[in-house]
């Protein structure tokens, strides 16, 4: 007798309307996402094509690059295409990687030791005029290249620098806004007691620095290093300026020096392109989820 | 403050007892020591510079000649190039901005969503910003060909025709601007980062309120994150009206390739229709080495961008929307 009353309250009309109301929402729920992830696909279409017919046309040979229809598959798939490019006649691949490196390292390194320093002078050591020194330093990053670009230049020709990287290198050496500002607000937010506690121990700012903080701002450091290296590797502006000679420049200028010596052979160029493009990406692969809160980080917080 | 520690003092030499604040500012400023030199040297003086090299003739080999104005008066009156620089310049930076924050928005807004995996989505989009720009550049060389390119053979696909973009007056600054937006990542991340911080349950009370989803967007979505639209759009015209690397691959150099001598090709695109301001600047500075002529154009250029940027931050007390943090 119950159990017929059970069955019959569970199909009565109260359930009905109950029941509806839980169709209708899962069904909202699942357009919603369909429709969300089909936006998703779509737009992603228009970001990778472009980097698939890079891959594409790096393995092809030359008469299949323009072809009508469009050659999607390359027929031979010429594997071999990096291997040539790499060794390509006159293109001295491996003394240009080289010097991506030198500047890219060099200048990560110096710009991790200065922006940690300064920065950490203007989180954590109250000196006087500290806080108007850092609204200037804030107040420089509207400042555009442009219009210090040239006196900078003729100082470095004064020094007989053009021609080599110091110009690029020694000023990151020195800081730079863009990172102390970085660095900063990271170390504000870092606990007091662990230096106060130090300070009242005797040890000095500098092994402050060194054994307390810079330990716990690994992500930060991480981001800063990426970002400068990611910059510095694919610098054009910089490099076309100081160290444009042929055997001086670094592989983002060879890249262009690649394309304007005579025909432009496109399978090598694309291949070029992905092997110069490659490094970054894979860092980025392997810290991204660090990366994305720093750019995250000096969008909002800094503003 | 401390007690100042009392003891034999040592005899025939002067024991300074410094202030702990003074000792705070000299630890200070050498920590802060490096960054001083670069301000002093690399933006002070370089700025000022700038400005005095602007009123003369420099060509570096010799020293600078006061001339007053005349450069001002040079490119003004009698250097069609210069304007045509000013013009490239703009209609790039017009079309740019507004299409690229929107496309960043709608992407962010897309990639806001609670799905599963919205973060490969996210990877995907950024990813072509990470690409050295002379990759990207020469990869959108070959996409934009007019013939037998990527982006023409599709278009002709479904009845459109296929302009010349980088080979056509015309549509070289629309090519740019495709270039430029598929490496615009990062302002999507920006966006992103200031969509969460939107509380759901202001969403969810204006969804409950009746307000359809455009509607919520417009009022509640916008207003809270007009801080990083701000930020997005001031960024995005100094970017814009700086733009070299790009324009100088795709127009084929700038005049003198590399080592700044033979010969070159469409320097500066077809009809000079890509030659952007700061191409125009570095082909008097690197290629003429008339450095007092490029001066007096790089502190116009910095003026234009100062003159700009304030304008939009005072505008922005009308549109920009704090939400209490500030």
């Amino acid at each position: 007798m119950r159990e017929v009353s059970v069955l019959r309250s569970a199909f009565s009309p109260q359930r009905a309307g109950v029941r509806r109301r839980l169709w209708r929402r899962f069904l909202r729920y699942t357009l919603s996402a369909a429709i969300g992830y089909t936006a998703l696909s779509v737009v992603s279409l228009a970001y990778l094509v472009p980097f698939l017919w890079l891959v594409i046309t790096s393995l092809k040979v030359q008469e299949q690059v323009f072809t009508l229809p469009l050659t999607w598959i390359p027929d031979p798939i010429m594997w071999d295409n990096y291997y040539r490019a790499i060794t390509f006649a006159g293109f001295p691949f491996f003394l240009l990687l080289q010097n991506s490196l030198y500047y890219a390292v060099l200048s990560t390194v110096g710009i991790i030791i200065s922006c940690s320093m300064v920065a950490y002078a203007f989180a954590r050591i109250p000196f006087r005029g500290r806080d108007i020194l850092f609204a200037i330093t804030v107040a420089t990053l509207m400042i555009p290249a442009v219009v210090t670009m040239i006196p900078t230049y003729i100082i470095f020709r004064k020094l007989n620098w053009v021609g080599t990287y110091n110009p690029l290198i020694v000023p990151s050496w020195l800081g730079s806004a863009f990172f102390i500002f970085m660095m900063r607000q990271f170390m504000m937010g870092l606990p007091w007691e662990l230096t106060d506690a130090a300070r009242v121990d005797g040890a000095g700012e500098l092994r402050i620095l060194v054994t307390i903080m810079l330990p716990l701002m690994k992500p930060a450091l991480l981001v800063v290093g990426v970002f400068n290296f990611m910059w510095c590797w694919n610098d054009f502006f910089y490099p076309v300026i100081y160290v444009n000679e042929a055997g001086k420049m670094p592989l983002s200028l060879g890249l262009y020096a690649f394309m304007t010596r005579g025909q432009t052979l496109w399978p090598y160029l694309m291949a070029m392109s992905l092997i110069v493009s490659l490094p970054i990406i894979i860092i980025f692969f392997l810290a991204q989820r660090q990366f994305i809160e720093g750019i995250t980080l000096t969008g909002l917080k800094g503003v | 403050m401390q007690k100042e520690r009392r003891g034999p003092v040592p005899r025939g030499r002067a024991k300074v007892q410094l202030s702990r604040q003074l000792r705070t500012d000299i630890v200070g400023y050498l920590f802060s020591l490096p960054w001083i030199a670069s301000l002093l040297i690399f933006t002070a003086y370089p700025t000022l510079a700038s400005f005095y090299y602007a009123f003369t003739k420099y060509s570096i080999l010799k020293a600078p000649r006061w001339i007053g104005l005349s450069n001002y008066r040079t490119l003004f009156t009698m250097d069609p190039v210069f304007i045509k620089s000013i013009y490239n310049t703009a209609y790039f930076t017009l079309l740019l901005v507004p299409l690229g924050l929107a496309i960043s928005l709608g992407l962010a807004l897309l990639l806001n969503q609670k799905l599963q995996g919205v973060g490969i989505y996210r990877t995907l989009y950024y990813t072509p910003s990470l690409v050295p720009p002379v990759s990207g550049a020469l990869l959108w060389m070959l996409i934009l060909d007019p013939r037998l390119g990527l982006l023409n053979t599709m278009l002709r696909s479904v009845g459109l025709p296929g302009p010349g973009w980088l080979t056509s007056p015309a549509w070289s600054k629309p090519g740019l601007v495709l270039m430029s937006l598929w490496g615009g990542g990062s302002s999507t991340l920006i966006f992103l980062a200031g969509l969460k911080e939107v509380p759901r349950e202001l969403l969810e009370a204006a969804e409950i309120d009746g307000a359809g989803v455009l509607s919520r967007f417009w009022n509640v979505t916008l207003p809270l994150i007009s801080p990083v639209l701000l930020f997005n759009v001031v960024m995005s015209v100094i970017n814009s009206f700086q733009v070299f690397t790009t324009a100088f691959v795709a127009g084929g150099g700038s005049g003198g390739g590399l080592s700044g001598g033979g010969p070159s090709g469409a320097a500066g695109g077809p009809l000079d229709s890509m030659l952007m301001y700061m191409l125009y600047l570095y082909r008097h500075a690197f290629h003429y080495f008339d450095m007092g002529y490029a001066s007096a154009m790089a502190v116009l250029l910095f003026l234009a961008i100062l003159g700009l940027t304030l304008l939009i931050f005072r505008s922005s007390g009308r549109w920009v929307y704090y939400a209490g943090k500030q």
